[in-house]
């Protein structure tokens, strides 16, 4: 098994997600975590709250400036890559036609111990 | 080409000429299968390759000695398995690996002493195993690679090129392709990308990028894109091979089968399509009486099987279409009718300016080159022909054929700013100075 991180990529100016988007959002994220594949998930507040740090210079925004940015990621458990393609490609914001998802391999991982 | 390492034959016959001959053969003939299943139990694709090469080195040495072992693709996949447990036992402690290649449950794992204790290629059977085969063809065109990735690896792999030669095929310099391969490889390890048959719920997501590969190595070497000849038979020819191999494993696949027709309905005119002296000798003016027709004939089944399955795609209805043109006693003769209506089918399938294009060809032989011009000059408007050379090409020949010869000028003109091909760029400028001796000044 190895470990997925999932990028999630939104265009923000579609606006929020209609409710029953956000029901269809957390029903998969439920299903991933009942079948044991969700290791993590974070979702971010928009991008216009965002600040990038370039050298010592503090910009407003996100550092990349194209239409789509990310608003979160997860974290899975897949066998291989088409395991987790096919983890991704159940999420329902794919069809959604406002952005898409990147899936890239965990390289290495660090979590303090809790004190 | 290169085969294999050290395998130039000396001019004389003898057993040692029979024996390199043979792994010649074995070279050209098993090269892929025998990779596929040393990669089953390496997995590592560098490990596999290094210990397929090896096995052929030492066939090179003990064949000419012991003979010509009775299954040849057998006695190189058992060495090169051997070598690959060997180098895996020796180096199983220290080695810093790239993670294994995610593979079927019914491998050996090279990470656990107890089964590698016992494990012997002699005892694992199934050696050439046509799965493996279509594994390893699958796992170098995932859509997780990029296709001139899938291209690289492909020659590479499951054809056999050295680096070099895999260059000069897709024409890039050595260190580009090199550089390619190897961050291709890393992928294929680094993000598990499974060596691994897709389900056949899959096969219909999957198969389109492998047929890609096979029909943009079979394009590349029909009409070369730049260089002095038109046709690189050698480079066709693997891609042929390639096609009736992945014919032969996926015979219920009519695409597959609509790929291979194809191939040999291009490939059975290649004698014709250029003269002696390697000028482009157009379609009407070739030498019928040269084609290969029992390529044809293999062909036109091929297409007549495919059309029957009802899931016909654009590989048969473009072998549809070759097979049609091809079939007609003589040019003139050819069904232009019913080629416009193959084209309108193969239109509604793939939307493709490019295919547009030719249809012009058969619609100026039906409804006149005036109609037929119109159409090709809406299609210059489309961005994705905008360097096409094929576009000002066709609308020169309509304008010459309408009696424009100052317009088809201008347009043979554009065409031969954007041809790289010499072969091609002869043609055109003849036909361009056919039409400038008519203008009036």
């Amino acid at each position: 098994m190895a470990q997925y991180a999932i990028l999630i990529f939104d265009d923000p100016t579609a606006g929020d997600y209609t409710p029953e988007q956000q029901e269809a959002s957390k029903r998969y994220a439920d299903d991933l975590v009942a079948s044991g594949a969700m290791v993590t998930a974070f979702a971010l507040h928009g991008a216009d709250t965002a600040t990038s740090l370039r050298s010592d210079l503090v910009t407003d925004g996100p550092f990349v400036d194209t239409k789509e940015v990310v608003a979160g990621f997860y974290v899975v458990e897949a066998a291989d890559l088409d395991a987790a393609l096919d983890l991704a490609r159940a999420n329902p914001a794919v069809a959604w036609g406002r952005g898409g998802l990147e899936v890239r391999p965990v390289g290495g991982s660090f979590t303090p111990a809790a004190r | 080409m290169s085969t294999v390492p050290g395998g130039s034959a000396p001019a004389v016959g003898g057993p040692d000429d029979d024996a390199r001959a043979a792994v010649d053969r074995a070279h050209r003939d098993d090269w892929a299968t025998v990779l596929a299943t040393t990669v089953r139990t390496a997995r590592d694709l560098d490990l596999a390759e290094e210990c397929v090469q090896e096995a052929y080195a030492a066939a090179l040495d003990s064949w000419p000695r012991d003979g010509v072992p009775r299954n040849p693709a057998a006695w190189l996949t058992t060495v090169a398995r051997r070598r690959a447990l060997d180098a895996i036992r020796r180096e199983q402690a220290f080695r810093v690996r790239m993670p294994l290649l995610v593979e079927a449950p019914d491998s050996v794992d090279p990470h656990d002493p107890a089964e590698l204790a016992t494990a012997e290629p002699d005892g694992l059977a199934d050696v050439g195993a046509p799965d493996d085969l279509l594994r390893l063809v699958f796992l170098c065109c995932h859509p997780a690679l990029a296709q001139e990735a899938q291209l690289a690896l492909t020659l590479r792999l499951v054809c056999g090129l050295a680096t070099p030669d895999v260059a000069r095929t897709l024409l890039v310099s050595e260190t580009t392709m090199a550089a390619r391969i190897t961050r291709a490889k890393k992928k294929i390890a680094t993000a598990r990308i499974p060596f691994r048959t897709p389900r056949t719920a899959d096969l219909p997501e999957r198969l389109p990028a492998v047929l890609g590969v096979v029909h943009l190595l079979f394009t590349a070497g029909h009409t070369a894109p730049s260089g002095p000849t038109l046709v690189r038979g050698d480079v066709a020819e693997r891609a042929l091979g390639l096609a009736r191999r992945l014919h032969r494993l996926m015979p219920d696949e009519p695409e597959v089968g609509g790929l291979l027709a194809l191939a040999l309905a291009t490939d059975a005119r290649r004698a014709t399509r250029v003269d002696d002296a390697g000028r482009l000798v157009r379609l009407e003016d070739q030498d019928r009486s040269r084609w290969d027709r029992a390529a044809l004939a293999e062909a036109d089944a091929l297409v007549v099987a495919a059309l029957r399955s009802g899931r016909a795609g654009r590989y048969t209805l473009q072998a549809a279409i070759a097979s049609l043109y091809a079939g007609a006693p003589t040019y003139a003769e050819t069904d232009w009718p019913q080629l416009v209506t193959l084209y309108d089918r193969l239109l509604e399938l793939w939307p493709s300016p490019v295919v547009a294009l030719n249809r012009a060809v058969p619609l100026a032989e039906v409804r006149g080159p005036a109609v037929a011009l119109a159409e090709v000059e809406a299609l210059a408007l489309d961005p994705q022909l905008e360097r096409y050379p094929y576009l000002p090409a066709v609308r020169a020949d309509l304008l010459r054929r309408l009696d424009r010869p100052d317009d088809a000028a201008a347009a043979y003109r554009e065409a031969l700013a954007l041809t790289a091909n010499e072969a091609e760029r002869t043609f055109l400028a003849e036909r361009l100075s056919q039409c400038e001796p008519t203008r009036r000044n």
